[in-house]
């Protein structure tokens, strides 16, 4: 496993482009990631596994219950909105109340980023899963976007489990992995990764060290 | 304004003169070859102007020994050394997609006389 291993939350401000160094446009996701705090650090003798828990996000403290308040004074630290556990067995290089910020990751790093992806209420089968719908013409009556047959007849009499049907669609947590840091603005805690992520703006991703490696 | 405009403000250019449709510029592109690179001229009518921001593009129309050639640079490419202004052109289009179909004297744009126009 690498050593260097850090995680970051943070918030998605959008997308936009820039030049690389060959005058190539690079398509590139904006977000504003950390500062973050150490609130626990969990080891195998301790928890039976390791990792190690980040807090993000400035909250009222009057807005913090009681247990919640007592978990980050424990860690020193001032309570927070978001919080986010990382498995990983680099854990005990973290301290207790340590800060994280974007320097700790470096330009040309691979990533993997999680995030909520948009919503798109209920949806049909064609955009659903991509169902090429009925005919708009021969006869077809009504039926353009249906999904045709979803079984047999009396035998087995049923329809089964798992046929991809109309549904919520949208709103999941999803990974995007090994995708590369273009550029860091520590001044203003900028990451600019190249490539799109999930969900819309303003919404808050995790920015993480790849799980498969450079 | 904007909330990526602290990004995009590190790619715009600000030595872009103030050119519109129909104007004739003389584009001077990088041109890389293996290590060594180079200016090369494009000169030509605008017959477009897109986007906006770090996004906005441009479009060059020359005919170049019979045949229509046609080049989009975005307006903050790095490998736009500089452009410069030759002509205005007298247009009451944004996009002039109707000089495809001219050819000799009728594809030529009138330039645009200032002290009438006031």
């Amino acid at each position: 496993m690498s050593t260097n291993f850090t995680g970051l939350l943070g918030e998605k401000l959008g997308m936009t482009q820039v030049w690389d160094e060959n005058n190539k446009v690079v398509p590139v996701t904006v977000v504003k990631a950390g500062p973050c705090v150490v609130t626990q650090v969990k080891t195998p003798e301790s928890d039976g596994y390791s990792s190690v828990q980040i807090a993000f996000g400035a909250i009222d403290p009057r807005k913090v219950n009681k247990p919640a308040s007592g978990h980050f004074a424990k860690a020193g630290v001032t309570p927070r909105r978001h919080l986010v556990e990382l498995r990983t067995p680099a854990a005990t290089e973290f301290t207790l109340g340590q800060e994280i910020a974007v320097d700790h990751f470096e330009v040309g790093q691979t990533i993997d980023v999680v995030g909520t992806t948009k919503g798109k209420g209920f949806a049909g089968t064609m955009k659903r899963h991509g169902f090429s719908g009925v005919s708009a013409s021969h006869g077809a009556h009504r039926n353009h976007r249906k999904p045709g047959s979803i079984g047999a007849c009396a035998t087995p009499g049923r329809v089964f489990k798992g046929v991809r049907m109309a549904g919520h669609m949208g709103h999941v947590r999803k990974t995007v992995q090994n995708l590369t840091i273009h550029s860091i603005d520590v001044e203003n805690g900028l990451i600019l990764i190249k490539g799109a992520i999930p969900g819309p703006k303003g919404y808050i991703v995790l920015v993480r060290t790849s799980a498969k490696g450079a | 304004m904007n909330t990526l405009d602290l990004v995009d403000a590190a790619s715009l250019k600000s030595d872009i003169p103030d050119f519109r449709p129909g104007d004739t510029l003389k584009v001077h592109v990088k041109v890389v070859e293996g290590n060594r690179s180079r200016i090369q001229l494009f000169q030509g009518v605008v017959i477009r102007r897109q986007g906006g921001g770090v996004r906005e593009t441009f479009t060059v129309r020359k005919v170049s020994f019979g045949v229509g050639v046609e080049r989009t640079f975005p307006v903050h490419t790095p490998i736009v050394e500089k452009i410069e202004l030759v002509t205005r052109g007298d247009v009451r289009r944004a996009k002039l997609y109707y000089l495809r179909d001219l050819r000799g004297k009728k594809a030529k744009i009138r330039e645009k006389r200032d002290n009438v126009a006031k």
